[in-house]
């Protein structure tokens, strides 16, 4: 119901305010300024969701729901490193899921390293595949992941 | 009378007027082309199940149970989303058809909560469609991934969301959307995550306005009262009015037990209700709990002195006390020493009584309506141009209207369930032309953005209107073949708008309008082709609030924007019952109808039928009985239903009038303020106890039916009719209806009103008269009531009211959603979860200058009083007005107000009072610098 309306904003919701007004003329323009908000600030907070509504008029509610309907728009901030096990058909035939297992436990959650999911890479011939940091990775093992994972922690 | 339930026919009814014909189940059916074969099918009482569709709601086709056959289509479509076309053969009864539904009940089924019993509704649609097929077992086995462990949502205080019964059918998403227009639910997640969720947050912080259009679109028990969960489903309907705005909408009020063991168990909006077609807002739906609240004063109670202690005293010593009392002053005193005030709050037969017993019995016109204090000036204004005190449309209106010019009404907080069906017309792409100092919602809010706010300074309201009706005149955009024909007084109006005086150059210092914004104003206003003029109490509570009605008539007049539907001048009422109290002869210079008492023809016609002599003079106005009371002529007042200590400008002048009288009587559910000036208390009867009529904005007559009995043993109309019977004027009706039958009888525009044809017909909206039996939707077809349209020459004339260097800011007033007035009722129930207190807005540089930060305790003052308020800092207010709501009695926003009042009417000028602000006590500032503090539901902009 209606609530205050503040005169300050932080230093963060003017950026995503920018972001979200430089975008807000083009045809179906959530989407880019979500991946817009994404690039600068690796996440999407409440405050980004409020201004973008303010700035698109759009209700809170109507930014959450994209928000939340797509996994790669995060609503925490970004981990230090990311792992995505694919999980798809080719990969499940050649280990994946254990790998996956594997990898959960190497990596706890609420860790520095956060193990997700992802379905399908494209990469089939070549599984199990995941993404490390960004950089899709074949023939994935637990072990090839430590020596990663070594190089994240050295 | 059992519970009524409503049929839904699953789409909304299409308007077309070329049918087609189609087979349903070998019947053939005809419906208008675009209908749905679900609709088509349930109109002819083919009964498709659904649970996604409704029919307030656009098709969706989610659900997958509606699914039908038709001959020559491939597959199996849901009867939702596909018209129906000349020549279909439709099967909804086919195996394939069952075999499907079953299929898909049991998934839904997979996931429900099986336990009925422990449902509060006990009878949720996803029950009886697990009856009707047939899928009461589910194959699947209940050890799979479920929602059943999920926690409510209790946050709201009147509405719980149990994610268990969920099955995300999105209806309630899209009632938040598409009826309501606030957009505050979504789906969350996807998938097996997927979850109805008020934006991330509970209902309570989120935007959710409470108007409970989710819970009614609801299939299961997800969304349910807290109320049904508490005492169960009621048993039993009774279709009434609900007593808070002008908006008047129709409510199911749905109770268990009968007579004095009544409860209310819930009230819901009724489909039928010609106001409001099912929808409500926070107050009418949940806020009616003030009726039982332990605060209401059942007994009546006299004192001597109002330095004494109440006594309770029997109905038959009040009444002796109060008859023997005013026919003592009456005697001593003279016949004009008595008076009383009716009120917008109570029905029309009641505030009739009133008015008929201060003039027959207390012998006197000494009657005033609290309307005098809202829209006085409309009924001048209007009944000057037009020839009738009322608006000239009704709401459904607003759907063919191209162009909205708002103008001192913030709707979406005082008038929420008209400005839902605003925001949709707006959202179906007319134009908003909102004029307010204040930059209120529908200047900008989700989905709905004005085309132009003109930030009208306070005061100057006919400076604004003069210099639209200067530009379309100069600009040549009038409508002349209507201003020839329809209208008089034409050239000398012409005449006086062109000039120069008018122009927005030269009036835009003073509106603070820009000219530019105000061309472009009057040319999207004049070029329609359907504009309307919605407006409230910030035109008439002014100086010129008159002259501002008349000056708004004039740009209807000119652009011809009047006499059918989508145009007019339109009246948003404050109070459920304004247009009937002033309908009903409240004013102290006129009689029922609008008739004025020196009228000798009028005054017969109640002479012969009441067997008095009436006064041919008109009496005191409410002003004038305080300004007589401090100077002693004046000394016995009846009050009923309004709390003038509270609601009156200037506060300490009218308790100064207040203690110097010798009697005041109060009529009241509550011991208001004013009772703290009385020396008799007389309960007073809730909405939901009476039995009569209210009369909303657009002259709709509604019927107000007794859902229990009165809870203090007498009825209002007849504790007044005792009162006169006691001063020797026997007074005495049998029922509520008989008043009304008196009232048509006496009244040409009611000629046709009684409680029968009201019943039969669901409401009316007067005229209702043997020309038009059905009562007038849209008035002044083809002509005016008057003739000829009234073109008046409105000079503006500013308010003595001005800033100056000692008050440098002007105040200005309005309402928030969840209150009303001056919080009689909605102060006594859970709405003040949302609004404990209220808050004077003040625009950051004025607030800068002052050291002002929000949460600041603050000292307002005028020229006239002092009073303390917290602090917000808001950029919606322009540079020097300050904005306060006045829906609690410690804010004391009329101990700042003026005496200043609109010069044909005595209309208080509320929204005009130079002041000064000042910090008291500042807000804890632990975070003082922190910018980032700021609440993420709270950013700039996004109230």
């Amino acid at each position: 119901m209606a609530g205050t309306v503040p005169t300050t904003e932080s230093a963060r919701a003017t950026t995503t305010r920018e972001l979200a007004t430089a975008g807000r003329a083009q045809r179906g323009p959530l989407l880019p300024i979500l991946h817009a908000v994404m690039a600068e600030h690796g996440w999407v907070s409440d405050e980004d969701i409020a201004v973008i509504a303010d700035v698109l008029n759009l209700s809170r509610a109507d930014v959450h729901g994209v928000v939340s309907f797509y996994h790669d728009f995060r609503r925490t901030p970004p981990p230090a490193h990311r792992v995505q096990v694919c999980r798809g058909e080719a990969c499940q035939a050649v280990g994946a899921q254990a790998l996956y297992a594997a990898a959960q436990a190497r990596f706890p959650a609420g860790g520095d390293v956060e193990v997700g999911e992802v379905f399908c890479l494209g990469n089939c011939a070549l599984g199990p595949s995941a993404v490390l940091d960004g950089t899709l990775v074949g023939r994935l093992t637990l072990e090839r992941l430590d020596t990663a994972a070594a190089g994240w922690t050295a | 009378m059992t519970l009524i339930h409503e049929p839904d026919l699953g789409t909304p009814a299409v308007a077309n007027d070329h049918d087609v014909t189609l087979t349903i189940d070998g019947r053939a059916v005809t419906v208008p082309e675009g209908t749905s074969v679900l609709r088509a099918a349930r109109g002819a009482g083919i009964d498709i199940p659904k649970l996604c569709a409704s029919d307030n709601l656009a098709a969706y086709g989610s659900c997958r149970l509606c699914l039908v056959e038709v001959e020559g289509a491939k597959g199996t479509p849901a009867s939702c989303t596909t018209p129906c076309a000349d020549g279909m053969v439709v099967r909804t009864d086919t195996d394939t058809v069952h075999a499907l539904r079953h299929g898909v009940m049991e998934l839904y089924l997979s996931d429900h909560p099986q336990d009925c019993a422990g449902c509060a509704r006990g009878n949720c649609e996803i029950q009886a469609l697990a009856v009707q097929t047939g899928a009461a077992e589910v194959r699947y086995g209940r050890g799979g991934a479920s929602h059943l462990d999920d926690t409510a949502d209790t946050s709201n205080p009147y509405f719980t969301y149990d994610p268990k019964a969920c099955i995300v059918c999105n209806r309630c998403v899209r009632a938040c959307g598409e009826v309501q227009g606030t957009f505050a639910l979504t789906v969350q997640g996807r998938g097996f995550d997927s979850r109805i969720t008020a934006g991330g947050t509970d209902f309570l912080s989120s935007e959710c306005v409470s108007c409970g259009a989710c819970v009614q679109a609801c299939p299961t028990d997800a969304l349910t009262e807290k109320s049904v969960i508490q005492l169960g489903m009621p048993s039993r309907t009774v279709v009434t009015t609900c007593a808070y705005c002008g908006v008047g909408c129709s409510f199911k009020a749905e109770v268990q037990g009968s007579g004095d063991d009544t409860r209310v168990v819930r009230m819901v909006p009724w489909k039928d209700g010609g106001a409001n077609e099912g929808h409500s807002c926070v107050k009418g739906r949940f806020a009616y709990g003030y009726a039982s609240h332990r605060d209401r004063q059942l007994s009546p109670m006299a004192r001597d002195s109002i330095d004494d202690e109440w006594q309770v005293v029997t109905w038959e010593e009040a009444i002796t006390r109060v008859a023997e009392g005013f026919l003592a002053l009456r005697e001593k005193h003279g016949v004009g020493s008595i008076g009383g005030i009716s009120s917008s709050r109570c029905t029309n037969e009641e505030v009739y009584v009133v008015q008929k017993m201060v003039r027959a019995a207390f012998g006197n016109n000494n009657i005033d309506t609290c309307a005098r204090v809202c829209h006085s000036p409309t009924g001048y204004g209007l009944n000057h141009a037009f020839g009738t005190s009322a608006g000239t449309q009704d709401f459904a209106s607003v759907e063919q209207a191209d162009v909205m010019l708002v103008i001192g009404a913030n709707p979406t907080d005082a008038h929420p369930v008209f400005a839902s069906r605003m925001k949709k017309r707006l959202r179906a792409g007319a134009k908003a032309i909102v004029a307010d100092p204040r930059r209120i919602d529908l200047v900008r809010s989700p989905h709905v953005e004005a085309a132009l706010h003109l930030p009208v300074r306070p005061g100057t309201n006919v400076a604004f209107v003069n210099a639209m009706c200067h530009v379309i005149v100069t600009e040549g955009l009038w409508d002349e073949p209507f201003v020839r024909e329809r209208c008089e007084d034409a050239d000398a109006y012409l005449a006086f708008i062109a000039g120069p005086e008018h122009s927005p150059e030269a009036t835009q210092d003073v509106t603070g309008i820009p000219a530019s914004d105000l061309r472009a104003a009057a040319r999207l206003f004049a070029a329609g082709p359907n504009s309307a003029i919605y407006y409230g109490l910030g035109v008439t509570e002014h100086s010129q609030g008159s002259t501002m009605v008349m000056g708004m008539a004039n740009l209807a007049m000119l652009t011809g924007n009047l006499g059918r539907e989508g145009v007019g001048v339109n009246p948003l009422r404050g109070q459920n019952n304004v247009q009937g109290s002033c309908d009903m002869g409240s004013f102290p210079h006129e009689l029922p109808g609008y008739r004025h008492v020196s009228r000798p023809e009028v005054r017969e016609i109640y002479e012969s039928l009441w067997g008095v002599t009436l006064q041919a003079e008109p009496g005191l106005r409410i002003p004038n009985m305080f300004d007589s009371a401090i100077g002693g002529s004046f000394r016995g007042l009846y009050v009923q239903g309004e709390d003038i200590a509270q609601s009156d400008p200037n506060t300490s002048h009218v308790e100064a009038a207040l203690r110097a009288m010798d009697l005041v009587v109060v009529h009241d559910l509550f011991l208001n303020e004013t009772a703290r000036f009385a020396h008799v208390f007389l309960p007073g009867a809730s909405f939901l106890e009476k039995d009569g009529t209210f009369t909303n904005a657009e002259r709709r007559i509604n019927r107000v039916r007794p859902v229990m009995p009165s809870r203090v043993g007498k009825d209002e109309w007849q504790v007044v009719c005792e009162i006169a019977t006691a001063m020797g004027y026997p007074m005495s009706y049998a029922e509520a209806s008989h008043i009304m039958d008196e009232i048509a009888a006496t009244t040409p525009t009611f000629a046709g009103v009684s409680f029968a044809r009201l019943d039969a017909e669901g409401s009316m909206q007067w005229p209702v008269t043997q020309a038009a039996p059905h009562g007038t939707p849209t008035m002044h077809v083809g002509s005016f009531v008057r003739g000829l349209g009234q073109l008046t020459e409105t000079v503006y004339v500013p308010t003595t009211e001005r800033a100056n260097r000692r008050f440098p800011l002007v105040l200005t007033t309005g309402r928030i959603l969840s209150q009303y007035n001056v919080g009689a009722q909605t102060r006594r129930t859970p709405n003040s979860t949302w609004h404990p207190e209220d808050v004077l807005e003040i625009h950051p540089s004025d607030a800068e200058l002052r050291g002002v930060t929000s949460g600041d305790v603050v000292e307002l003052s005028s020229r006239v009083g002092t009073t303390r308020l917290t602090a917000l800092v808001s950029d919606r207010m322009p540079a020097g007005v300050v904005y306060t709501t006045f829906h609690h009695p410690v804010t004391g926003a009329n101990v700042v107000t003026t005496e200043n009042s609109d010069w044909a009417t005595n209309c208080p000028e509320y929204k005009v009072t130079a002041v000064q602000v000042e910090v008291v006590t500042q807000a804890a500032r632990a975070n003082a610098g922190a910018g980032a503090d700021v609440p993420a539901d709270a950013v700039a902009g996004r109230p």
